[in-house]
């Protein structure tokens, strides 16, 4: 084994312009994938939390049905113990009762139509980055209290600041018409377009009384330590209201199933796109693999004459082409991971993508972090490395046509 | 002169280059397919961006558009305006616009029996929509409206799914007046209309101009004209004549209502460039070599040319000239297949229906269209026609610096 790596070590710097070029092929893709595939995988990450954290949740409870036709009256009885009897376990981190519904909102001039929910303010917080995002006055006091806080486009069209009263008007529960008074108390910045534009908070118990519901609730929503815990927090939903045929736990794939559809049609055009960049390149450096054959004809058919066994010939071959790829992919993972490190220190972000994601109702992605783990770096020097040397194989397959005689009389 | 040693350079070029039909094949294919991959991301770029553009005029929007001074910050019905004057009209009704509208368009609640959600109540003038937006297409459901004092209202397909009704039922449309009081009035389902997106279909709700103007009391006030020319593209001119025309309203071109797709637009066309750069760079490494290999193996010849007399910056240029003639093949065989790509296999688009909601989270459609534009192509075949000699320059002035002597003896 000693001398066939010699010699094929040996064989590499034949011709050192060759090489370097070749490797420089290889490492130069090998920096984009290393670089790339943690940002876009980055980023995905940074999509799915901001999306999810700013209302959704990672899963929620609802009544069957409520996601596809969200109606008042499919709503959950005594939504509130429920949440509070999910609470006890330590697989949520936040764990909120809500009550959905839309009213016409008017201030003293203007009216618009938005979205209203009612909230547990305790306990809204740990679901839900809404409450933190209030810019302007506070968060609702208490589950009880008598207000509101709207999204700030929301404000700005109807005209009202901390403080102006708003009039409520919507469809109860019952049927009947709901209709409230409610003083502004905080007016929040999503850095969702239409969020802020649509979206406003009031106590729960508040919302209960004025849309006549009872102690129902629409949804409970619930939130893990990381979207990663996804299927250990959707198994431990199930267990908690197994039996309850009137319940289902639903996912955030189910919940925003835009997004999720969303990352795969980016995902499957990234992979397709990086699959022709590699193609690319191996047939860039295929010459190299065909001439480093070609060229020792000679050489191989003396080595046959000798004794050597082809598939000897064809290890040492191969093991040429290995070592020219760890070389390019060396220098490309050292270069790459120093990039991707100095990326992952100070972020990603190119002109013009805040206003765009704003756009998109994704809120808070100014800068996208790569996702740094092993397999995000890997994928791209792995790939790299196997479809180079199935490359390299093609003209080596040669030798073993090879005829010692024959081979020696090439020029 | 220069005529007769180029096309002496040309055929010795090309017959040097089928020497070695293998390896000459493999370089062409990692241009061809470069060079493929290069057209088809930029007709997948531009389709996707044209058909945003498109889209977005089409969505009422138009070429150019004219308010109240306050009413696009601030779409209320106090920022009405009156209709337009003689002086306007002799503008809108001149050659450089193809056609105008005139519309209603306020923000108000629409009520079905079971729902309720905010909308934007838009009232035309049906003949005059034709060409210029969404609602002058046929409707894919009942009737269209018929005339200016229409009393029937149209509403998007998913809209009548969300509120649970369909064409014949009534709705209630909820909005303020003018005198600032809550006006309504029930309104006949007489046709559905379609759109790419959800959002589209669940914004607008169509009625009669003149119906609108009654139920809101505004006499013959609008809010908004929109209108279209003969090309999307310089329309400076055309604005400046309407703000000239009506000073105290404000004239607006798409550009300039909408900001964003004008940046998405630049994002995209920086993009590409580096786009092209990688892909070129991958494809750069194998010429180099492959032209590295062709003068290195020809060392003896070269060294035989020069001790004829040939001077070295004809063998600078034997090698460019074979190196063009490289690219040019690579060249014509990549627009051809990127060509057949785009506009005789997906010249029906690409059916992405799959994940339509996806696509629409990222505010596309769901066909991708490939569009190949004469722009893009010129600048793919000259960069890589360019940045490809430069790459070939290295071998090319290595060979120049051949001593004859040492040439010739090399074995």
């Amino acid at each position: 084994m000693g001398i066939v790596f010699h010699l094929a070590w040996r064989n590499l710097w034949r011709n050192r312009r060759r090489t370097w070029l070749t490797a420089g092929a290889i490492a130069f893709s090998t920096i984009l994938l290393v670089l790339w595939v943690p940002i876009q995988f980055g980023a995905y990450e940074i999509m799915i939390d901001a999306s999810l954290r700013v209302f959704p949740g990672h899963a929620q409870i609802q009544r069957p049905g409520y996601q596809d036709k969200p109606k008042i009256r499919n709503a959950i009885d005594n939504a509130e113990a429920l949440a509070r009897s999910l609470r006890g376990s330590n697989h949520y981190t936040g764990v909120a009762a809500r009550a959905q519904g839309f009213a016409l909102l008017s201030s003293g001039t203007r009216s618009y139509g938005a979205q209203v929910v009612g909230v547990e303010p305790e306990y809204e917080g740990d679901t839900s980055s809404i409450p933190g995002l209030v810019k302007r006055g506070r968060y609702l006091s208490g589950i009880d209290a008598q207000e509101i806080v709207i999204g700030a486009a929301l404000a700005r069209n109807l005209k009202v600041k901390i403080g102006d009263e708003v009039t409520m008007l919507g469809g109860g529960k019952d049927g009947s018409v709901a209709a409230a008074i409610l003083p502004v108390v905080g007016i929040f910045e999503s850095g969702s377009n239409e969020m802020d534009r649509f979206f406003s908070e009031i106590p729960l118990h508040t919302f209960q009384s004025v849309f006549s519901m009872g102690h129902s609730a629409h949804t409970i929503s619930v939130v893990a330590k990381t979207v990663e815990e996804q299927p250990e927090l959707l198994a431990a939903l199930r267990k908690a209201v197994k039996g309850r045929d009137d319940l289902v736990v639903l996912g955030w794939e189910q919940l925003v199933p835009g997004l999720k559809e969303g990352i795969q049609v980016d995902k499957v055009s990234g992979f397709i796109f990086y699959g022709i960049l590699i193609a690319v390149v191996i047939f860039s450096i295929l010459n190299t693999f065909l001439m480093s054959v070609l060229e020792r004809t000679r050489e191989f058919g003396l080595m046959l004459a000798l004794g050597s066994r082809p598939k000897r010939i064809a290890g040492l071959m191969m093991l040429e082409s290995a070592l020219l790829t760890l070389l390019g992919l060396v220098i490309g993972v050292t270069i790459g991971g120093a990039l991707v490190y100095w990326v992952h220190i100070v972020g990603f972000a190119y002109p013009g993508m805040e206003e765009l994601v704003k756009q998109y109702n994704m809120p808070g992605l100014s800068r996208i972090y790569p996702q740094l783990n092993a397999f995000n770096f890997m994928l791209g020097p792995g790939t790299i490395f196997a479809a180079t040397n199935i490359a390299a194989w093609i003209p080596i397959l040669r030798i073993r046509k090879l005829e010692p005689v024959e081979a020696m009389r090439t020029i | 002169m220069i005529g007769t040693s180029l096309s002496l350079l040309t055929t010795l070029g090309w017959r040097n280059l089928w020497r070695h039909t293998r390896r000459t094949v493999v370089i062409l294919f990692a241009i061809t397919l470069g060079v493929w991959f290069m057209v088809i991301s930029a007709g997948m770029m531009v389709g996707i961006i044209e058909q945003q553009v498109r889209d977005t005029i089409f969505n009422l929007v138009g070429h150019a558009q004219i308010h109240h001074p306050k009413f696009r910050d601030d779409p209320a019905i106090e920022h009405s305006m009156p209709p337009p004057s003689a002086a306007l009209l002799a503008v809108l009704n001149g050659p450089a616009v193809k056609q105008w509208s005139s519309r209603i368009r306020l923000p108000a609640v629409v009520m079905s029996e079971r729902e309720s959600r905010g909308v934007t109540l838009v009232g035309i003038d049906p003949a005059r929509e034709q060409g210029l937006s969404l609602i002058g297409n046929p409707v894919v459901e009942g009737r269209a409206l018929e005339s200016s004092d229409d009393t029937g209202i149209i509403i998007g397909r998913r809209m009548a799914e969300k509120l649970e009704t369909r064409v014949g039922k009534r709705i209630v449309i909820m909005s303020q007046d003018k005198n600032k009081e809550v006006a309504d009035r029930g309104f006949r389902i007489i046709g559905l209309y379609q759109a790419d997106l959800e959002a589209t279909e669940t914004a607008y709700v169509f009625t009669g101009i003149k119906t609108a103007q009654k139920l809101l009391g505004m006499g013959n006030d609008i809010s908004e004209i929109s209108l279209i020319t003969g090309s999307r593209e310089g329309l400076d001119p055309l604005v400046a004549r309407l703000r000239e025309a009506a000073p105290d309203l404000e004239s607006r071109s798409w550009q300039e209502l909408e900001p964003l797709i004008v940046t998405a637009m630049k994002v995209y066309d920086n993009f590409m460039i580096i786009w092209y750069l990688i892909i070129f760079i991958a494809m750069a490494f194998g010429l180099t070599n492959t032209m590295l290999m062709a003068v290195y193996e020809r060392t003896r010849e070269i060294g035989l040319f020069q001790a004829l007399g040939m001077r070295p910056r004809f063998i600078v240029g034997q090698v460019l000239v074979e190196t063009f003639i490289l690219l040019v093949i690579g060249i014509v065989l990549g627009n051809l297949t990127g060509w057949f790509t785009s506009d005789v296999i997906f010249a029906k688009g690409i059916d992405l229906t799959e994940f339509a909601r996806g696509m629409e989270s990222f505010q596309m459609s769901s066909i991708m269209y490939f569009q190949l534009e004469m722009s893009d192509l010129v600048t793919i075949n000259l960069l890589v026609i360019g940045l490809g000699l430069v790459a070939s320059l290295y071998p090319a002035v290595k060979a120049a610096r051949y001593v004859p002597v040492e040439a010739i003896t090399r074995t």
